[in-house]
Formats: C-alpha cells, structure tokens, sequence
C-alpha cells in the first residue's frame, strides 16, 4: 500500500490526503502521518509544478554537461558532484556509466550565461578533466509529461 | 412529401436511444462538469495504437476473413480460456464483429422468431430491447432491485418465463448499475434456465473491470456453454472504445447462422482494428492491470463520498458506474438531475434511461480523473445540501 501511494502521488504531487484516503479505503490521519514520516525521512523530498516555459515571455536556456573528472582517494565521486551540484543553477546531477562520468544539467537565462558557468565554474575545478557542453534546442517530454499544445480532453476531462 | 408510407413501420415504432437525447443537449451546453461518458478516459495503450498504424503502412489493408483475422480469433480463443475457463474452436465458435454491438444484433438475429419472448433484466444498457422488437419478438423486463445488488434472481426469473420464451440476456458486470453476478448467483439460475430449455445472450463487455474477484461467465458453468451466446470486445477493457472491435462466442450451429448475417452485412470488422486488436489480447494483460486499478481508486472515493453525502449507493464491483438513490427529495430523477445540471452545472444521466424500473436512481460515471470527479462531487454535495434545505 506504501508504494501505491508514493505511486500516486509521484503522478500527481496535489492530491489531497483526504482523496488519497478515499481511494486506499485508509484513515485520512494515517495517510497524513505516513506522508509526515516520508517527508522526514526523506524518501518524498519535495513537490514542483512542471512549467513549460515557452509558453511565457520569459527567457532560458538547458544545457547537458558532459564532464570527465577525477575521483578522489576516499570519497570517490562524492565530493566533486556535491561542489557542484550546490550550485543553484545545476538542475541535476547524475553519475553515469560509459564514456564520461558526471551529467550536469544546467538552466540559465541565456545560452551565454551557461556558456560562462561552463568556462568560469566548472572547468577549472580541479578534478574536472574536460567538459562537454549540449544545448538543449526543444523540450519534447519531461518528467512524463509532453510538451506542446494544452492536454485537451475530447470526453470533457478536467485535467 | 409523406415519408412515414415508404419507411419501415417496424423502425419507425422504434424509440431513439433516451441516453442520447441527453448528451445532444449536453452538448450545447457550456461549462458543464460531465459525469456521463460510457467509456474509459485513458488512451488506447501506445504499443496496440501503434500495431494497427504498422498494419497500415505494411499495406495490411485487405479485408479479412469474415471471422476475423485468425491470430486474432485464436488470441480471443486462448484469453476466453484462461480468464474466463472458456472453451471455443477458434475456426468455427468465434466471430469478431464491429463492437459488442453488431454482436449482440446479430445474435438476437440469428435466434429469434416473431413471438418470440426474451426477457430482459433492467436497468440495462439500452440497445436490447430495439434489437428484440425489430424482430417482431417481445422484450419482457424483469426489474432487479437494489436489495438484491440489481441481480438477476430466480425469484425473479420464474414468473416471467412463458412457452413463448426463448432467451434471457444477462448482462453483468453492467451498466448502468455496476453489479456484477457471481459463481453462485449464477448457479442460482441456471437450472431455471436449464429447465426451460432456453438460451442465454450473455454480454460480457465489461468482464475486466472488475473489482476484488474475477468476472465467471455463465457459459463456464456445467451444460450451459451449449446454450450461451457469449459477447465480449475489446471498447472497455483496453480502452479502443472507437476502434469498434467486439466478438462473439458460440456453438457452431448457432456461429454458422450469424456468420452469415456478419457475411451479407458486414464482411468483416475493420483490418487495422484487428491488427490492434491481435496486440491487445497477445500483450495487453498489464494494460488492463493498470487501468483496473486506477478505476478501483476512484470507485472507492466516489461510493464513499455519495455515502457521506447522503446519496444512497451499494457498492459496485463491476464496470466504471455507481448508481446512487437519489430519490429522498419528493422530486423525480429527471428533474433531479435537470436541476443538478441548471443549479451546479454537473451533469449526470437519469435512472430511467436504463428502462423504467430504474425511476429513483441515476448513473454516474467514474472514467474521469481524480481532480474532475472531486470537482464533481463537491458541487453535488453542496445541491444535496441545498435540496435537504
């Protein structure tokens, strides 16, 4: 039941506790609680809407950072990703396999200014080895959910 | 000029469908929360969507066999077995048919005489009846009562069965109530049936969407199969609703009689659908898992919510409906469900569409999403609110 409801509100972070219980057939206390313990326990770290920027006026910019790096004796990749990804401007960091080791994606307002984080806070750290920089031209799908056009339901779905 | 002399008296006797006359004014209105949609909210799964475009741009777009392709029959032969314990020859007891419609048509086709009685158990979906009288035969309602969890029950049965009967039609899990009959329900009126030597038009369409056990088809029970026609497709379980892809299982004396009305009428049911339809019933299993889950939540909150709001409602183990009472207002369904519609925009369709022992009762669907049925919900409770005063 724990993972249904983790499952549930993955797919949508507004559900109400009293929904949720409606619809597990539990207490709305109990929901509540077990809720509370994920929360502090960290295995439910947070709750975004997903914003299609394009459709305001508002300007930015994505880029995926392929960085090689050098691990460190004792912590490994630890210490560099978490001197990195402190970085309010880093969206995500994740420690691959294969031909390079950290992504690092990374928002900003303007192309330049990621361009600059690049050149001016990730490269020279020193167990950084070289750097890759992809611009993201479009963003199709995110997160599970299709870019574009509003969600509209034939039938008279409200979304 | 005066058509009524060249159109067909039978027809013309015929009333259109009551449930569409609602939605027609539905559709002019604006604003209006729906809760009235007889079909799943989610897409047709990707995977099944996409074998039916592959079939196209393959250039599979040949008519097929009038059964149908014979992977789909076989596919449908194997799921009947092991859902359902369902034994059909995939060559001779199988036909697959535009929707569970055109198989129920033309299963009351191929067995009825003018004079002849079916009986059937309302509330129900509206086409049988139609079906039956442009027969020339007769549809005997046997209403089902919400004390008896809207099923079809022996003491019910006996009475209506005349030297003129020839079938009954059972059709669970149903719409609009949302029972379901089980093994021992169905047990409970099979000797009638037996008995009496008549046949039963079974239509299964919703036998997926079921909610705690599986559905049992009567024809699975001891020497019923021979005297069931079994209606099933693909509309609710897998989401294709517009693929119009239904099939029917029976006897081959009786498949050899519809094959030929299926022949003449329709040739086969659309190539791309069945191509759809042989991925849905190889690889959907999960599909059907998922949505049956999705469905069971919101059954869930809906029946406990109409509970604490004081609408009435028995718990449904079947289909996508509740079928709450909604009569302790001194005013009839109609106009509780016009006033819900003018007062709070929430629409939802009156019992009495579903045959008129349904009067007290409406349909709700539940093949919305969660923040849509809670909008819903909450505006009906507030007019509850206002109507107890």
């Amino acid at each position: 039941m724990d993972k249904k409801l983790l499952e549930m509100l993955e797919h949508d972070g507004r559900l109400s506790t009293k929904q949720i219980a409606m619809m597990l057939e539990k207490e709305e206390g109990d929901i509540k609680k077990i809720i509370e313990e994920y929360e502090k326990s960290g295995v439910i770290l947070g709750y975004k809407a997903i914003v299609d920027w394009d459709k305001t006026d508002r300007e930015y910019a994505t880029a995926l950072i392929e960085l090689k790096v050098t691990p460190q004796y004792n912590r490994g990749f630890d210490a560099i990703a978490e001197r990195i990804y402190n970085y309010p401007e880093v969206q995500s960091v994740y420690l691959m396999s294969g031909s390079y080791d950290l992504c690092v994606i990374l928002e900003g307002k303007t192309i330049r200014e990621v361009a600059l984080f690049v050149a001016q806070r990730l490269a020279p750290l020193e167990a950084v080895q070289s750097t890759a920089t992809h611009f993201v031209l479009r963003k199709y799908k995110d997160k599970g959910v299709i870019y574009g056009p509003a969600n509209f339901d034939e039938r008279g779905n409200l979304n | 000029m005066d058509y009524s002399k060249f159109l067909s008296d039978k027809v013309q006797s015929i009333k259109p469908s009551g449930i569409r006359k609602f939605f027609d004014m539905l559709s002019t209105m604006k604003d209006v929360i729906s809760l009235t949609v007889g079909q799943p909210d989610f897409p047709t799964p990707y995977h099944i969507s996409n074998a039916a475009v592959e079939s196209i741009t393959k250039n599979k777009t040949y008519y097929t066999s009038n059964s149908g392709l014979i992977e789909l029959r076989e596919g449908i032969s194997d799921f009947l077995r092991r859902r359902y314990d369902l034994s059909y020859d995939a060559n001779s007891e199988i036909i697959v048919t535009v929707g569970g419609s055109e198989a129920i048509d033309m299963a009351f086709r191929a067995i009825l005489n003018p004079g002849d009685e079916v009986i059937v158990p309302e509330p129900c979906f509206v086409c049988y009846s139609p079906l039956i009288e442009i027969m020339g035969a007769k549809a005997v309602p046997l209403y089902t009562s919400v004390d008896d969890k809207f099923k079809v029950t022996a003491d019910k049965l006996r009475p209506l069965i005349t030297d003129k009967t020839k079938a009954i039609v059972l059709s669970y899990p149903n719409n609009p109530t949302g029972a379901i009959m089980t093994k021992e329900d169905l047990e409970a009126i099979r000797p009638i049936i037996i008995e009496n030597d008549i046949l039963v038009l079974s239509d299964e369409i919703y036998s997926e969407l079921t909610y705690g056990r599986n559905h049992v088809s009567i024809a699975s029970l001891p020497d019923m199969r021979e005297r069931c026609v079994v209606v099933n497709g693909f509309s609710k379980a897998y989401a294709m609703t517009g693929w119009r892809l239904g099939y029917v299982a029976a006897p081959h004396e009786i498949m050899a009689q519809i094959l030929k009305l299926h022949q003449y009428g329709i040739m086969c049911a659309s190539t791309a659908s069945q191509f759809a339809g042989v991925e849905a019933i190889t690889n959907g299993d999960e599909d059907v898992k998922y949505m049956t889950e999705q469905y069971n939540r919101r059954r869930t909150y809906v029946v406990k919510r109409l509970n604490e709001m004081g609408l009435e409602c028995f718990e449904p183990e079947g289909a996508f409906y509740v079928f709450p009472r909604i009569n302790g207002f001194g005013i009839s369904s109609e106009e509780f469900c016009q006033k819900l519609l003018d007062e709070k925009r929430v629409a939802i369709v009156p019992g009495d569409a579903f045959g008129e022992g349904s009067e007290g009762f409406a349909r709700i669907s539940y093949a919305y999403s969660i923040e849509h049925l809670t909008t819903a919900l909450d505006r009906i409770e507030e007019f509850v609110k206002e109507l107890k005063g």
